[in-house]
């Protein structure tokens, strides 16, 4: 009976973990690679999640099929949010800190306008798939969990093979560790970072349908996945994808057991906890040296 | 020959898998000038930085007056008497020229003689050290106004405020021009011939050799050569190492 | 200026302070007075940190929150005078504060602020966990009519503003002190380069403790009379990243190289809040400061003093 209810643990926390690696594989991109600590990150998450809400409630369309249709409305935003972080920061030489400082207040400003339009109430979508269940055994595998892990995972590979297999890709590899390298191959160092940090945006329309499929989503939710974000990227070793999906799946194990043993309301302090132990003991994260 | 002020026995570095430094012995006497000089990545900036504390040396010791530093933080290694210049002058750019000489002082030189410098002691140390660097007239200035020649001095003159037995020089002239080398050179000797000794890691051969009264060579972290400036330079080692052969 | 006539010069400022509403006879203004104060002790505990050391702390809401929280846990025990509480909540905090100090000594920057986040969510969880403290359904508190001194009785509001307009004060104070003092210039020496500061025998980290320590007491201290102002405390709202963003954004507004940055940004945002609240939503106003905290980091990265300062300096040189 502990057997069956800790493997299904196990099984809930790996697709929660697949989940979790749509929601930081951008973070690992802004972060990671390029440096940028866009703590901003989740509350695009959230706006992807009420754009698919929008969308799923009006004209009743499959809300990932939404998330992909808006991939290129993401990609623009993340560009412009990029072009305004250059000028105001990375081209003045500001610390970090005024430019963390501009990212707490998208943050802070997106969920007030979210809430001012569509108030704290859960909003959710609905799909064929939220509902069903397929069990092999005593194993319960819920559709809605298993279909953005798939995605998600789909998701990793093909931006993993993009940025080690095309130019662009590689350029945005080595756009942190030599920028004086990039300029003699003639590719901007500016646009390369503008494309990186506008594809890490762009993953944020996936993540966020997906958050909306699994749980009922409301403006503050998109704070706990700050945590829960830097805690993977961290984890994963900075800037390394294979490293993010080892983190999201660790995490969303360990989560998901802390839930099952002790109590969902336990969950985010594991998460937070995880992310301040990590960056205490072992900043380099679990692969580093 | 006297006890001397710095020794490093089988000293080693490594980051990772690459080894920094390697088994570096030597020894420095009171009141010597001594040239520390190496290719791009020989490490000797990673040297200095486990004299002075900022990196932890995984072997071997540093010994400063028979003293061994092992496990001393950098803050505590500068309050026995180690200063430091900085490769690129990292000056506290939201305090005055002034005020950045204040921080050594009130930290340093009173934690040293356990009592406290009046405000007025304060301002007549800044200013006596900024006269001896020919910055007096920047006091009030920042940093951010200094050129990069009076950058460089005011680097040494805050290393000079914690009042040091033993100054490290990393690169205290690179890219500056004719007479301001000669400049900096001049500050260099009238500071030793106050009694400090000084360690000076340079790239321009000409000030190495009128300033050492020795010099180290350091290549891919092994010290190669340790003797009189004009025997060195004569090493066929040394010589391929900089001709890269 | 001389300590000693800043100091009498300020209590004369804070004893007008107190007694001109009274003259009013305006309860209302003791209400809107006592958010603005505490915004000014909010700031200027976290610019002891975030702008005299340059570490950027995310998690204000918390240190606040667990005054709040040491206030509410006495109170279930048994009721104890203000000036207890308040000692207490700042004991709490700046022992929470020393413990985050500890746990991020080596981290720098970006990590740094968000480790400070992450114990925000860890606090938050904890006190949503236990119960005796109400878990996440809050506690209530009755708190007095009003309270006798010296025979003469005091309405609790007046009470309370009191209490909060001497914090107010007493963390100025502590602010402009550290500035001029040896530990000032210790701070900003981690603020501008810390491996430069441990060469000039700046003992760093023991300073990022006291810094942490610090600031983390005076958020405490400005949480515990918090319940009795508010009278219903839960998790949510005393945990509310409203508290973070004002925390942040106000010395961000007012500059934060000295005391009196944080004091105009929080004497300004506040009272707007404080009117933006009343004349048009509470939502509205949370975003005017999440827009102005954007604006002003883009276009006045130094705040308002830091432009009256670069304006001034230009003046000189013309």
């Amino acid at each position: 009976m502990t057997m069956d209810l800790f493997v299904n643990a196990i099984i809930a926390g790996i697709l929660l973990g697949g989940f979790y690696v749509a929601v930081t594989v951008g973070i690992s991109i802004a972060f990671g690679i390029l440096d940028i600590a866009n703590i901003a990150h989740p509350a695009f998450i959230i706006l992807g999640s009420y754009i698919a809400y929008i969308v799923n409630s009006r004209f009743g369309v499959d809300p990932v099929l939404v998330a992909v249709l808006m991939l290129p409305v993401f990609y623009g935003l993340g560009a412009l949010v990029y072009e305004v972080y250059y000028h105001a920061f990375e081209r003045r030489g500001q610390d970090a800190l005024a430019g963390l400082s501009f990212f707490f207040g998208l943050l802070f400003i997106t969920e007030v306008a979210l809430i001012l339009v569509f108030g704290v109430d859960y909003r959710y979508v609905e799909a064929s798939y939220i509902g069903p269940t397929i069990r092999f055994g005593f194993v319960d595998l819920p559709l809605r969990m298993l279909i953005p892990c798939v995605i998600s995972l789909l998701l990793i590979v093909g931006l993993q093979l993009y940025l080690s297999r095309t130019f662009i890709g590689r350029a945005i590899m080595a756009v942190s560790q030599d920028q004086q390298a990039l300029r003699l191959l003639a590719a901007d160092p500016v646009r390369i970072k503008r494309v990186a940090f506008a594809i890490s945006i762009a993953t944020t329309a996936l993540a966020g349908a997906f958050l909306i499929i699994i749980q009922p989503v409301e403006p503050s939710v998109g704070r706990e996945y700050i945590g829960r974000v830097f805690a993977i990227c961290v984890l994963g070793g900075l800037g390394s994808l294979p490293g993010t999906v080892i983190g999201a799946m660790l995490l969303g194990i360990v989560e998901s057991l802390t839930a099952t043993f002790y109590g969902p309301s336990w969950a985010p302090a594991v998460a937070f906890g995880f992310l301040l132990l990590t960056l205490a003991f072992r900043p380099a994260g679990i692969l580093g040296r | 020959m006297t006890a001397p002020l710095l020794e490093i026995q089988g000293l080693g570095k490594r980051f990772g898998g690459f080894v920094a430094l390697d088994n570096i012995n030597l020894s420095v006497a009171p009141q010597e000038r001594v040239g520390l000089i190496g290719p791009n990545g020989s490490g000797k900036s990673t040297l200095v930085n486990c004299i002075c504390g900022t990196l932890r040396n995984e072997t071997g010791t540093v010994r400063f007056e028979g003293k061994a530093m092992d496990g001393l933080l950098a803050h505590e290694r500068t309050r026995l008497g180690m200063a430091r210049s900085f490769q690129l002058p990292r000056p506290f750019k939201t305090l005055t020229v002034a005020e950045n000489l204040r921080v050594p002082l009130l930290y340093t030189v009173d934690a040293r003689s356990g009592s406290k410098l009046s405000q007025r002691e304060l301002d007549e140390r800044c200013m006596e050290l900024l006269a001896l660097v020919g910055l007096a007239d920047k006091a009030w200035q920042y940093p951010g106004d200094l050129t990069q020649v009076e950058m460089r001095k005011l680097e040494l003159a805050r290393a000079m405020a914690a009042e040091p037995k033993l100054l490290i020089a990393d690169e205290s002239m690179a890219g500056l021009s004719h007479s301001e080398v000669d400049d900096i050179l001049a500050l260099l000797v009238r500071l030793n011939e106050r009694g400090i000794t000084i360690i000076m890691i340079e790239h321009i051969m000409r000030a190495v050799m009128t300033f050492s009264q020795r010099v180290i060579v350091l290549v891919s972290g092994k010290k190669i050569a340790d003797g009189l400036p004009e025997d060195v330079i004569r090493d066929p080692e040394v010589v391929g190492a900089y001709l890269g052969q | 200026m001389r300590q000693s006539t800043f100091i009498l010069g300020a209590v004369v400022l804070a004893i007008a302070l107190f007694f001109a509403p009274r003259v009013l006879e305006n309860d209302y203004i003791f209400f809107a007075g006592y958010v603005v104060l505490q915004y000014i002790v909010l700031a200027t505990a976290w610019n002891i940190l975030g702008g005299y050391c340059g570490y950027v702390n995310f998690g204000s809401a918390a240190f606040f929150a667990l005054g709040a929280y040491t206030a509410v846990a006495i109170h279930k025990f048994s009721p104890m005078p203000m000036p207890l509480l308040i000692v207490a909540g700042g004991i709490i905090s700046g022992l929470v504060g020393l413990g985050m100090g500890y746990l991020t000594l080596r981290l720098r920057g970006v990590f740094f602020a968000i480790a400070s986040l992450a114990m925000a969510v860890v606090m938050q969880t904890l006190v949503i966990n236990w119960d005796y403290v109400g878990g996440s359904r809050g506690a209530y508190i009755i708190r007095p009519q009003q309270v006798e001194i010296f025979s003469y009785q005091l309405p609790y509001i007046q009470y309370l503003f009191a209490w909060m307009l001497f914090l107010a004060v007493a963390s100025l104070v502590i602010a402009r002190t550290i500035e001029r003092s040896k530990l000032g210039y210790g701070f900003a020496t981690i603020r501008d380069d810390e491996q430069a500061a441990e060469a000039c025998g700046v003992p760093t980290l023991r300073l990022k403790l006291i810094a942490t320590t610090m600031s983390g007491a005076l958020m405490g201290m400005a949480g515990a009379p918090f319940p009795y102002y508010i009278g219903y405390l839960e998790p949510a709202s005393a945990f509310s990243l409203t508290y973070a963003v004002n925390s942040i954004a106000m010395p961000m507004i007012g500059g934060t190289t000295s005391w009196v940055g944080p004091l105009i940004g929080a004497v300004l945002l506040g009272t707007v809040q404080q009117v933006a609240t009343v004349t048009i939503s509470s939502a509205v106003n949370l975003l005017l400061v999440g827009i102005l905290l954007v604006v002003f980091v883009i276009i006045a990265p130094n705040g308002i003093m830091g432009a009256v300062q670069a304006w001034q300096r230009k003046r000189r040189k013309a």
